[in-house]
């Protein structure tokens, strides 16, 4: 890999971070664990004038229980993350999307928080902090700012993180009793990126379905709620058929492109049909 | 010394590979590890474009940057810019574009090598092609085939007037003997299938180092190749450096399957440039350069179609290909269809066959051999149409191949194609993969399946399928109109110490030959394996070779090894006779030593007699000191291996993904040397013929660009997204070699891709589907079910 010149800084905190993005201008860059700034560095679609490595900042990393929401640190790896007894238990649908991400190298690398800083709209776990209604702690030079995750993701790779800002962490509040979650990623290679993925975390109580929050990966610039079906579940019954029926309008509000995986007329297709077995797997129909 | 004489057969065993300690740790030398003093490095600049005139070219810029000490464009290169050379021209009125090493005015292909820059290291030569300042006016570009072929079509090279390479026939029993066959016919099965373009993607990127300083005034030329032999021929043709002070290196090579078989521009720029400037050059390709400047591999229109009655008699078969040459010729590419010529008939009998296939120029990266060269292609096609005759008489498509397969009594066998198969068993492979595939409880599931309408369809493939490898032996390939030879070359050495130096003309790069290798010379010598030094790859001290490709090594190879250790146990044997004062008939020779026949007490070991050669102190008059021997051995005929690939499928009819259930193969190599190696290669081979099937195709768009330019969207499958294997085999001995052996590093991917195919057309053909094109990734099968089902067939 010959990337084009760039300075490199290792800062300890937060703080020294914010003030080496600083100095280093707009073209300045954070990196964690490079799993997506090292490929745009070798091909040259990145010439950062610095780069400023977040992976050791310790506030950054690690998980918290904070009794009814965990908090993540945004340097924290896939793997750490996919591994903690924390989020297994009370976050399981990001334990469960993690487990997809890529391969074993990568999830050791890579990080939570700069996989959703990234803004991949093909990334799999903005969809699962879009479900879940995660908040985004952000830190500048004006100090700092919660962003919900619905604000999050503004588009295509562009996320509410400014240039000379960084993601600190992620705070996921927790599913109460009779949630049940999935993530169904439909890819064309085991370590691909989704085609289609959908995260569901479905509410099943006495046999109905009375709460649903699916969201979609890799189906419009961001990832999307699939608002439309979330409110056809509420009231139906938690079986195979009538979640089927109610999934027909998992590509309302979405903008799928076409690309060699998928045309939009097969990704529409997709979101449908992944969308009811993701809500069927959550609700143990 | 007796001791040593314990010796164990070492043919057959599954010993673990010597060379892998080294291999798997990466402590070895590759080229890109090779650091020469005063080194400079190269990087090229190359076109984005698929087909345009380079209006303007000024190098001059680079030279500003920081470390360049020169940079080239065709016009500064002059002279030195040599062409890349063909060697096949398989017809005498080819069509063969000059293919310069620096494209002259002219870009033809995304990937085509503009400029290029040499700096004191790597990162400044690539900073430095930001320097170049190139413009380009676009040309129309072609890139399908069946347009490449029309009048009006835009011209690759315009100045042939035609994009038509060549075309060539082969009617073994003359024109209108198909058509005779085919009047007879009660059922005649015709289709166009397509065998997509596939890049090698080797693990090792190419590279070079070229150096000038070699201790007796050579240039040397490390190269990540093949064919180290071949490459030095060729580049003292294109370079004029003198073929004695030329030698070429092949450290160890991380993976070829076709792609390093191969005479390259960067290997051409390289020598030419370090003799000029007399300095070492070195080059290392990215993987972006590797998707798009190493040779693709197939890209083939297989027009088909099969003639039989109607209780399923074969009567004859018609091939028309179109077969993709890229936008240029390189080492064999226009050849390689024709590797596949001779294989259409397959394993089957019938009365007439007829061939043609014209070879065209397209906007795209040159074609040449890929893992199988051409047999994959007509495997494909024999292996695919067989079962849509099958589905059109309603046979059984198994029923259909034992109707028509060669028995195994009548080898050996003159093919329609003209070729003599040696020796098969095609009734044991394919029972005893049946048995393992539990082929009739599949069968039924898959009748319960039907009959639920379950989303998730079962099917089953299969693939009956023969080769040949080991190309030989030379006149044939002369008659071919093939350059070079088909031969193979071997000196073993018996060292003062009883150790073993075994000098091979093969060269591999990841096969395992230093451990098979070793165990033929020790069975030969008595001398244990790991006494055995496997030396390759270096044209100084393996000076003659033919390489390693087309499961040629062992095949062809492994001859000469077995004579070569012949005729040193002949030597020794009289040095021994001498010494116990007998004669050499009274002698005989087990596990390493000479005994007396009938005075076993009188005995000599292989070692002690090689010490005895070194010393020279009492050898029988006129025998020349030293234990070692030569061999060049070209060999009889090819060799055939078969073998029966059974695949179960599953297809997902709502999203048309397709996951492999099962997948059983029970191969016939002939006698084995290492079954584990041979475990290894049909693993490998499997891997790679599935991927063709379900995952791996080049895209360009209309105008040359390539899409799939790196492994996120060229789809390498990963070990997730294969099944368990289960393989296994049986033993039918060539008869054309003295070790029984044929290839096998081609098997797996010649044999697996059409079983695989068959296998999702098997489970969807209640639906009406009837084909299903290749890469058979989830939207293509699920747009292809959505067809059936909209338009009936």
């Amino acid at each position: 890999m010959i990337p084009s010149k760039f300075d490199y800084v290792r800062p300890n905190s937060v703080d020294e971070a914010v003030a080496a993005l600083k100095a280093g201008g707009e073209d300045s860059k954070v990196i964690t664990g490079g799993q997506s700034m090292l490929p745009l560095l070798r091909l040259r679609l990145a010439a950062p004038s610095v780069l400023v490595d977040c992976a050791r900042i310790d506030e950054m990393k690690g998980v918290k229980d904070n009794g009814d929401s965990v908090t993540i640190g945004a340097a924290t790896t896939h793997w750490d993350v996919l591994h903690n007894d924390i989020v297994k238990t009370h976050v399981k649908l990001l334990a469960d999307a993690t487990a997809t991400v890529a391969d074993p190298q990568v999830r050791h690398r890579g990080t939570f928080g700069g996989a959703l800083a990234h803004g991949d709209p093909a990334g799999d776990l903005p969809a699962v902090v879009l479900a879940l209604d995660a908040t985004m702690e952000i830190a500048g030079a004006k100090g700092r700012r919660q962003v919900a995750a619905k604000d999050f993701f503004v588009d295509y790779f562009t996320t509410a993180v400014g240039p000379d800002e960084i993601l600190v962490s992620i705070t996921i509040p927790k599913l109460g009793k009779g949630w049940g979650t999935c993530y169904e990623k439909f890819n064309r290679t085991a370590s691909g990126w989704a085609v289609v993925g959908v995260a569901a975390a479905v509410k099943v109580e006495g046999g109905k379905i009375t709460d649903a929050r699916i969201g979609l990966t890799n189906c419009a610039a961001v990832p999307v709620r699939a608002s439309s079906v979330e409110s056809a579940l509420k009231g139906a019954s938690a079986s195979a058929a009538e979640i089927e029926v109610a999934s027909q309008s998992a590509a309302e509000g979405t903008r799928a492109t076409s690309d060699l995986a998928a045309d939009k007329e097969y990704r529409e297709h997709l979101m449908r049909v992944i969308t009811a077995r993701a809500v069927s797997c959550a609700a143990g129909a | 010394m007796t001791e040593l004489a314990d010796h164990v057969a070492a043919i057959g065993r599954p010993l673990k590979r010597k060379e892998d300690a080294r291999l798997l740790t990466g402590k070895t030398q590759w080229t890109d590890n090779i650091q020469l003093a005063g080194a400079l490095h190269m990087a090229i600049l190359r076109s984005p474009m698929g087909h345009a005139k380079i209006t303007k070219l000024d190098v001059s810029g680079a030279l500003k940057y920081p470390g360049v000490e020169a940079a080239y464009g065709a016009d500064e290169l002059g002279d030195l810019n040599g062409s890349v050379p063909c060697v096949w021209p398989v017809t005498d009125d080819m069509v063969a574009p000059d293919f310069p090493a620096l494209a002259k005015g002219e870009v033809r292909h995304m990937g085509d090598c503009v400029a290029l820059v040499l700096a004191g290291t790597a990162a400044q030569a690539a900073d430095a092609l930001e320097g170049i300042v190139v413009e380009y006016s676009a040309l129309p570009a072609v890139i399908d085939m069946d347009d490449a072929i029309k009048d009006g079509s835009p011209l690759v090279h315009s100045d042939k007037g035609t994009n038509k390479c060549y075309t060539y026939k082969l009617q073994p029993q003359g024109d209108g003997a198909y058509e005779a066959a085919k009047a007879k016919a009660d059922v005649v099965v015709k289709r166009r299938f397509v065998n997509q373009r596939l890049i090698p993607a080797f693990m090792e990127p190419r590279a070079v180092v070229a150096s000038p300083m070699g201790t007796s005034g050579e240039l040397t030329i490390w190269s990540a190749t093949q064919v180290p032999h071949v490459l030095r021929v060729l580049l003292a043709l294109v370079t004029g450096v003198s073929e004695n002070k030329l030698r070429v290196v092949a450290p160890d090579v991380g993976g070829g399957f076709g792609g390093k078989l191969q005479c390259y521009r960067e290997e051409i720029l390289c020598v030419a440039l370090a003799n000029k400037l007399g300095r070492p050059i070195k080059w290392t390709e990215t993987r972006s350069e590797d998707m798009m400047a190493t040779h693709h591999g197939r890209d083939q229109l297989q027009d088909i179609e099969i003639a039989a009655t109607k209780d399923g008699k074969l009567l004859g078969l018609k091939v028309d290909l179109i077969a993709n040459m890229g936008a240029y010729l390189q080492i064999i590419t226009p050849g390689i269809p024709l590797l596949g010529m001779f294989m259409y008939p397959a394993i089957y009998k019938m009365d007439a066959y007829d061939f043609s296939c014209i070879g065209v120029f397209t906007n795209t990266t040159p074609t040449d051999a890929y893992r199988g060269a051409g047999r994959p292609e007509s495997t494909y096609a024999i292996e695919r149409i067989m079962d849509e005759l099958a589905n059109e008489l309603g046979m059984e498509p198994m029923e259909l191949r034992k109707k028509n397969w060669i028995k195994h009594e009548e080898f050996p066998y003159t093919t329609v194609a003209g070729l003599t198969y040696d020796s098969g068993n095609y009734e044991a492979a394919t029972d005893k993969a049946m048995a393992l595939f539990k082929y009739d409880e599949l069968r039924k599931e898959q009748v319960a399946r039907r009959a639920s309408g379950d989303k998730v369809q079962l099917g089953i493939g299969i693939s009956t399928f023969t080769e040949m490898c080991g190309l030989a032996p030379s006149r044939t390939l002369g008659a071919l109109k093939y350059v070079a030879g088909g031969w193979e070359h071997c000196t073993i050495r018996v060292l003062p110490t009883g150790k073993v130096e075994l000098v091979t003309g093969t060269s591999p790069h990841g096969q395992g030959h230093e451990t098979a290798w070793s165990q033929i010379a020790s069975d030969t010598l008595g001398i244990p394996v790991d006494d055995i030094e496997v030396i390759h790859g270096d044209t100084r001290t393996s000076p003659y070779g033919m390489d390693t490709y087309g499961s040629r090594s062992l095949a062809v190879g492994g001859q000469a090894i077995l004579r070569a250790g012949e005729k040193v146990v002949e030597k020794a044997r009289l040095i021994a006779a001498h010494q116990l004062e007998c004669s050499a008939n009274d002698l005989e020779f087990d596990n390493g030593v000479f005994r007396v026949k009938g005075d076993p007490s009188k005995e000599k070991a292989i070692q002690a007699v090689a010490f005895e050669a070194f010393s020279a102190h009492d050898l029988p008059d006129g025998l020349e000191p030293t234990l070692q021997a030569e061999s060049t051995v070209d060999p009889q005929d090819f060799s055939y291996p078969h073998g029966t690939h059974l695949c179960a499928m599953e297809v997902d009819t709502e999203t048309g993904k397709s996951t492999i259930r099962s997948y059983v193969c029970v191969d016939d190599i002939g006698i084995q040397i290492n079954p584990l190696i041979v475990e290894g290669q049909v693993h490998g081979g499997l891997a790679q013929g599935i991927a063709q099937a379900l995952y791996e195709g080049a895209v360009y768009d209309s105008d040359g660009q390539l899409l799939t330019a790196s492994l996120a969207d060229y789809l390498v499958p990963g070990a997730p997204d294969l099944p368990s294997f289960v393989t296994d085999h049986t033993v039918t001995p060539s008869t054309t070699n003295p070790l029984g052996t044929k290839g096998v590093g081609e098997a797996g991917a010649i044999a697996s891709t059409p079983a695989v195919i068959n296998a999702i057309v098997d489970a969807l053909r209640p639906y009406g589907v009837n084909d299903v094109p290749m890469p058979a990734l989830p939207m293509t099968v699920w747009r292809t079910l959505n067809a059936a089902r909209q338009g009936g067939k």
